[in-house]
């Protein structure tokens, strides 16, 4: 019998060890397992395969995937990973430590969650963030779930209809199983509805208010004195923003939101097929006790080394259990690192201006679409960055239809939102050439 | 790793006017014009750096950490077992980097394929119908495998099934995910040997009671010899049985969930198949369901097309969604990559050597070391502290002297079922080499605190910081860098 | 002179006349350890005899507290805020919040100062 490379056993050892234990083989040590609960024979699993086979493999998944020019977006969008950046975190001192738990050997782990977590609040503005959340549409739902046990004996949270319906979704779920009544504020010509989100605030018991930023649309909503409003209702304004559009855009701290959450995948991390991402969620001080996740805090060590440890822990489960802030005992770890190096490497001014090309080319990719005469923008007038929602004005045809004429051409169109409505992105990785060939293409389909 | 702490922050390395990005300057002949009153007012104050500085900072501070690659890490319930590297590669083989999630599935059936693949062969591993891979972690696994059970009691109207009982051994994320899933806890309790109490759990079944959750081997690296039982009253009683795969290792080869009579489970791939722990993310808790329960699972689903073809579904009974899309994808790669690269031959290997390695360690210390359940255990066991506690030496200080050997820690106060738990998992991939070392080590330590208590209190010597004081940042939290800044020098 | 009852989740009330002063007892401040953080409720809140009013928090615990009797808050101990060490120090000085008490007669309900202490002997709770 031949023994795999991933283990060190050999049958010499394995007779010693048996030995040592009192057993004569290794069945023995399942004599426990009754013989009608075991397997009666080996998985249905091919292999094993040597890594020749398994290259030949994947490669198999990799023909059957098709690259196209990204010009979706819908919260998850292709900007640029700086090559460092997986170099990095492919060293497994990162990648193959578990959960900091003794800081001793962790303060690389808490060092740089020390550092996400530091510039996580100062792009939001707020005063703290934890360590990170799965995603962002999880986030969402924790910080629901953490502005109400924030409020005393309210249950009832209101949601924009400009929030991602998936996100919306994902909020539901967790809303309904903690008796948290999600209410959603209807949309006006693609933003909230201020009548509506006054009136349903005045109507008292609601614990937070949700709203998007940049909305689902890609548009920048004026939200001037929401915040104002939510605290006069002694409830708190939470904002869902794309991480990396807080770069130029007016902060949740200046809009006055207590608690920012939302996905910053656009921190360029690859879109990978919806994942890993990395879902974020900062506070103001008032509220940081009630943080779900994990959170990193400075100390200092005996010999008044400044250290970094896990902190406020007694909110956790393995201490209150079912009466812990949340069930999450992990945080995205790794991806903490991406987003922190990203930042670093980006700075305030790269970030700035991944914002502004980003927003140069969806703007002329607009323009030129508009120009064919087959669509025009469904909400002109409206203030966005690199995403907007296109109506089609051509007869006979339809979003899917242009979503896969485009895909013959390697190019993604963009994401349906009704049969005659697309939600298209661009970033800096689209090039003026790129945009040229998806006008191309439209102006050539036939209705 | 480091002896000496590397201990700048990036934010100490900031120098005005040096960058690290790389961008484009594309001319796309349109500026938009953002009205102020949308604009930030106050730029962010990231650092500003060039690129081989940032490449020296986390290189240095990478030194500071310590990974399954770098030494045993015998953390208990948590399976550091190592992550092949091949794993890594089949990643960017798979070519998935630039698939966006709302592709148009003909564009990525190769993408939905791995999903499939690894759904079908978790399910034959688990004794399941079918899995979902969504959920992002296995305390998301065990809140999305009770919104499955609640969603099946709700859809026969057995509306007053609110409570979930859970074993006081259990792992804590159990109670905290039930009640986030909305139940109420109902904990029962073990017997001296670590197992579940029959007689409590009888008076504890009833018409209220939604599910059981169990973990087996239990967090004592006990099998639980009464689980037939368990599940036939459980299932009499109307609800189901929910296992948390969290010690699932030491089953592969040798039994399946299903088939213990489990309807419910969820299983941890950054611990059994090998993936990455990230420092803390990102993992995966596919959730599988037996025959029957299907429907229940949350969207959006991958399915299989009469034409062989796969798409995405996102229809009808399930109870909604618990990601956005469909978790944390590349995760699924790298244990596809772990299970073929086994096979089946191999497969069935990894729970009997996990086995044999930790009963190895817990015979060669249990002279030194209390042991208050006898073995044999499976892929863990749980020492009570020293066995001679005379001259105050806690399972804290044998914690923290194993780091100067170069060793992780156990799992240390876990189980709450005992004062001073020390729970060990070795994992099937360390040698008897390591082990013994690891044995040698331990019995220093024993000595150590007979002989030189003060010695073991003071430890860690060799690591690069030592004693952090916790609760200093627990009564004055500094989250931040400018909270930092403003504290005042002593 | 002030009477002091106990729940046996350990929280004291010390009566005078009409107020209430509550905290947590000395055995209780021993077994959480450093205090490092309490969860306060707000001046005119109420609360039934048994409903959770806050929570207490060390590196390594954290307990809700439960009020002894059905009352009303009329101060919350802000010093705690500051240095809730406080409570370690010296916990039946440092009450956490000073209440109405709207029903006298449950302080009968409560264990006086002799049976909390025969209570702390055989606790493991």
């Amino acid at each position: 019998m031949g023994h795999h490379r991933y283990f060190p056993h050999t049958d010499a050892d394995i007779a010693r060890m048996l030995g040592r234990c009192g057993v004569d083989s290794l069945d023995a040590l399942y004599a426990d397992v009754d013989s009608a609960l075991r397997l009666k024979k080996p998985y249905d699993i091919p292999g094993p395969m040597s890594e020749p086979a398994l290259d030949r493999y994947f490669d198999s998944f990799a023909a059957q995937n098709k690259k196209l020019t990204c010009f979706a977006g819908a919260g998850f969008y292709h900007h640029y990973t700086p090559a460092l950046i997986p170099a990095l975190m492919s060293r497994s001192e990162f990648l193959t430590a578990y959960t900091p738990y003794q800081p001793e050997i962790s303060q690389g782990t808490l060092q740089y969650i020390f550092e996400y977590q530091s510039m996580m609040a100062d792009l939001t503005g707020l005063d703290v963030s934890n360590a990170s959340m799965y995603d962002g549409a999880t986030a969402s739902a924790e910080a629901m779930v953490m502005a109400v046990n924030s409020v005393r004996k309210k249950r009832r949270v209101l949601v924009s209809a400009t929030v991602a319906p998936a996100v919306q979704q994902v909020m539901r779920t967790y809303a309904e199983a903690a008796g948290i009544t999600l209410e959603v504020i209807p949309e006006d010509n693609g933003v909230t509805d201020s009548t509506a989100f006054t009136e349903m605030l005045g109507a008292g018991d609601v614990a937070a208010v949700m709203v998007a930023q940049p909305n689902y649309y890609g548009i920048v909503e004026n939200i001037d004195d929401w915040a104002d409003k939510c605290h006069q209702h002694k409830a708190l304004l939470i904002m869902n923003c794309h991480a990396s559009t807080l770069g130029i855009l007016k902060s949740p701290g200046e809009w006055g939101a207590d608690i920012a959450c939302g996905e910053a995948q656009s921190l360029g991390m690859p879109l990978n097929y919806g994942g890993p991402y990395l879902g974020y969620l900062c506070c103001r001080e008032a509220f940081m006790r009630k943080l779900p996740g994990r959170v990193v805090g400075a100390t200092t060590d005996r010999e008044g080394r400044r250290s970094f440890v896990l902190t406020l822990q007694a909110r956790e489960q393995h201490i209150r259990r079912q009466k812990a802030t949340s069930n999450i005992c992990s945080n995205q770890g790794i991806m903490t690192l991406h987003a922190a190096i990203y930042m670093a490497l980006m700075g305030a001014e790269g970030l700035e201006k991944v914002n502004r090309l980003s927003a140069a080319a969806a703007h002329s990719l607009a323009e030129k679409l508009e120009s064919t005469g087959k669509m025009k923008l469904k909400y002109p007038g409206t203030t966005w960055l690199n995403e907007f929602a296109m109506e089609i004005i051509a007869e006979g045809i339809t979003a899917d239809r242009i979503i896969e004429e485009c895909a013959s051409h390697s190019i993604l169109a963009g994401v349906k939102l009704t049969d005659d409505s697309i939600l298209i992105a661009a970033t800096e990785m689209c090039t003026p050439e790129d945009i040229d060939r998806y006008v191309s293409i439209i102006n050539e389909m036939k209705p | 790793m480091n002896k000496t702490l590397y201990s700048p922050l990036i934010f100490e390395l900031s120098h005005k006017g040096r960058h690290g990005y790389s961008l484009p300057d594309y001319d796309y002949g349109s500026e938009p014009d953002i009205p102020a009153n949308l604009k930030r007012e106050k730029a962010p104050t990231l650092p500003e750096i060039d690129e081989p500085s940032v490449v020296r900072h986390y290189t240095n501070s990478s030194n500071n950490n310590f990974g399954v690659d770098t030494g045993f890490y015998p953390l208990g319930s948590c399976t550091m077992k190592y992550n092949p590297k091949v794993n890594e590669a089949m990643v960017a083989r798979a070519s998935v980097a630039d698939l966006h999630p709302m592709q148009p599935a003909a564009t990525v059936q190769g993408a939905l394929r791995i999903y499939r693949t690894l759904e079908r062969y978790l399910s034959e591993i688990g004794g399941m119908a079918e899995f979902t891979l969504n959920p992002f972690a296995g305390a998301h696994g065990e809140y999305t495998g009770l919104m499955v059970i609640r969603a099946y009691h709700m859809s026969r109207a057995d509306e007053a099934r609110r409570k979930v009982i859970v074993p006081d051994s259990a792992h804590g994320t159990n109670p905290a995910s039930a009640a986030m899933a909305g139940f109420d806890i109902v904990e029962v309790k073990s017997l001296p040997d670590g197992t579940v109490d029959i007689d409590d759990l009888r008076t504890k079944l009833g018409p209220d009671i939604a599910a059981m959750m169990m973990t087996n081997p239990n967090t004592v690296g006990m099998f639980e010899k009464g689980i037939p039982q368990i599940a036939d009253m459980v299932h009499e009683a109307g609800a189901l049985m929910y296992y948390d795969g969290a010690n699932l290792n030491p089953m592969l080869g040798i039994a399946r969930p299903g088939d213990m009579g489990f309807d419910v489970m969820h299983i941890n791939l950054h611990k059994t198949f090998s993936t990455p722990h990230g420092g803390g993310g990102p993992g995966a808790g596919p959730v599988g369901v037996r025959s029957g329960l299907e429907q229940f699972l949350p969207v959006p689903r991958v399915i299989e097309k009469a034409d062989g073809m796969l798409d995405i579904e996102f229809g009808h009974d399930a109870f909604g969604r618990v990601s956005a899309w469909l978790g944390n994808f590349t995760v699924y790669i790298k244990a596809l990559s772990y299970i073929l690269t086994l096979g089946a031959d191999g497969l069935m290997k990894v729970g009997k050597l996990a086995t044999l390695n930790a009963n190895y360690i817990m015979e060669s210390l249990k002279d030194l070391y209390e042991l208050p359940i006898a073995g044999p255990c499976k892929h863990e066991f749980v020492f009570d502290g020293l066995r001679d506690k005379s001259n105050g030496v806690t399972t804290m200080h044998v914690a923290k002297s194993l780091l100067d050997y170069g060793f992780h820690a156990p799992t240390i106060y876990f189980p709450l079922l005992f004062h001073e738990s020390l729970m060990i998992e070795p994992t099937e991939t360390e040698s008897v080499d390591t082990l013994d070392s690891f044995i040698d080590v331990m019995r220093n330590i024993a000595r150590d605190a007979a002989e030189n208590p003060d010695k073991v209190k003071g430890a860690p010597y060799s690591t690069p910081i030592s004693h952090p004081d916790e609760d200093e940042a627990a009564l004055n939290p500094i989250l931040t860098y400018t909270r930092l800044c403003a504290q005042p020098t002593s | 002179m002030e009477k002091i009852y106990y729940l046996p989740t350990h929280e004291y009330i010390k009566v005078d006349g009409n107020n209430g002063y509550i905290g947590i007892s000395e055995y209780a401040s021993k077994q959480l350890g450093t205090v490092t953080y309490v969860d306060v409720p707000e001046d005119g809140d109420e609360f039934e005899a048994g409903e959770e009013f806050g929570a207490i928090e060390s590196r390594k615990a954290a307990s809700d507290l439960f009020a002894p009797v059905d009352c009303e808050v009329t101060e919350v101990n802000f010093a705690l805020e500051g240095d809730p060490k406080l409570i370690n120090k010296n916990p039946l000085e440092a009450w956490i919040i000073k209440v109405i008490i709207k029903n006298p007669a449950q302080l009968d309900d409560l264990m006086d100062e002799k049976a909390y202490a025969e209570y702390c002997l055989t606790d493991n709770h």
